[in-house]
């Protein structure tokens, strides 16, 4: 039992000195109750310790560790390795993002696309509360409406699932798009209309063709899947109405 | 990203097969418009003979194949595109699903009586 090893086949990518990324295999110490961040762990402290991959938490609500554990988007402080033992994991860095070093992505666009759907709560001019109005009310029905899709950690693991992601550099992307319909629907915003130029747009929602796998591979049941679907019929829904009944606001 | 990402995961690949049933429901409206062209040229028993072909069953059978599916896929995506709310719950995904089932299997029939009632 403490003999026991497990096959890690790890990417390796130092750019300073790499012409492309190559693989890397390491025998760890099988154990029941570690998880593919425990290995790597053990690869930096007792093998290598130029190996690069971020983490943080270790408990799966940080959401720095992902990684591709055998092609699929995974975070590794929950991909346990007797899931897997005893065939060898392979662990690379997330689709669908250039690579900085080793596991490690680069997240700059996806940072800009999370800032450009004006995740904060908007008040039309006029509305606005100040301290003095005291807090918002808000009944549990209308948290309800909003909640799942404010579990978000940015994980990113629906990005590396998504195909459009990979064909379309320019895709807004599941966590940011469920973000925005966090705001949508939230009763204390009032800023939808403001966020239509960013959501109810080809390079956001209707870029989606709904493969689903975002809603699939998301360790926070966040749906976004289902966030990006609704904006669809939402979008549909304004446009219509929009000129059938435009003295509606 | 090369063109064959969607064969690399059996996940992707039934997400391009319900988007090819497409495809087949294109082309059986299609062959629903030559129907009709026959039928007012008075070729339409042409048109039956042609039915009849092992072509024209295979394509039928594989069109029926990938409408199932489409039909299937298409339902059980309601509860995640269109959920419905009462409070702080949402109605549960089988209430929401099970009617379009017995519509299909309504629909179904009644066009199957309409269609095999004698003629006069």
């Amino acid at each position: 039992m403490p003999d026991e090893k497990i096959t890690l086949e790890v990417m390796r990518y130092h750019p300073e000195k790499d012409e492309q990324p190559s693989f890397q295999t390491y025998e760890v110490p099988f154990r029941e109750d570690w998880v593919v961040l425990d290995a790597l762990n053990w690869i930096k402290d007792e093998v290598d310790g130029t190996l690069t991959f971020r983490w943080s938490c270790r408990m799966g609500v940080c959401g720095s560790c992902g990684m591709m554990v055998n092609g699929t988007p995974k975070l590794t402080c929950a991909a346990f390795l007797r899931d897997y033992y005893p065939k060898p994991i392979r662990v690379e860095p997330l689709a669908n993002f250039p690579i900085e070093r080793d596991l490690v992505v680069v997240l700059d666009d996806f940072m800009a696309k999370l800032s450009a759907v004006k995740p904060y709560l908007i008040r039309k001019p006029g509305e606005e509360r100040s301290l003095d109005d005291g807090e918002y009310r808000q009944s549990p029905a209308e948290l309800a409406r909003y909640k799942q899709f404010s579990m978000c950690i940015n994980c990113m693991l629906c990005y590396a699932a998504c195909p459009v992601m990979g064909l379309e550099p320019e895709f807004v992307g599941p966590a940011a798009i469920a973000l925005a319909m966090r705001y949508n629907l939230d009763s204390r915003d009032q800023g939808a209309e403001e966020r239509k130029d960013v959501i109810f747009t080809h390079d956001a929602i209707w870029n989606c063709t709904y493969v689903g796998e975002c809603s699939v591979v998301c360790p926070k049941h966040v749906d976004p899947a289902g966030a990006i679907q609704q904006a669809k019929v939402a979008a549909a829904v304004d446009y219509y109405t929009s000129f059938l009944t435009p003295w509606k606001k | 990203m090369p063109a064959t990402w969607w064969l690399k995961k059996r996940v992707y690949f039934m997400f391009m097969m319900r988007e090819f049933t497409a495809v087949f429901a294109g082309a059986y409206a299609v062959l629903l418009l030559v129907m009709l062209g026959k039928l007012k040229r008075g070729e339409i028993a042409d048109f039956v003979g042609w039915l009849h072909s092992p072509l024209s069953i295979t394509f039928h059978l594989v069109a029926l194949a990938f409408a199932i599916y489409n039909t299937i896929t298409t339902f059980n995506a309601i509860p995640q595109v269109m959920p419905i709310r009462i409070g702080e719950d949402k109605l549960p995904a089988p209430m929401l699903i099970a009617p379009n089932y017995a519509a299909w299997v309504v629909v179904s029939l009644g066009l199957v009586f309409i269609l095999t009632r004698p003629l006069s």
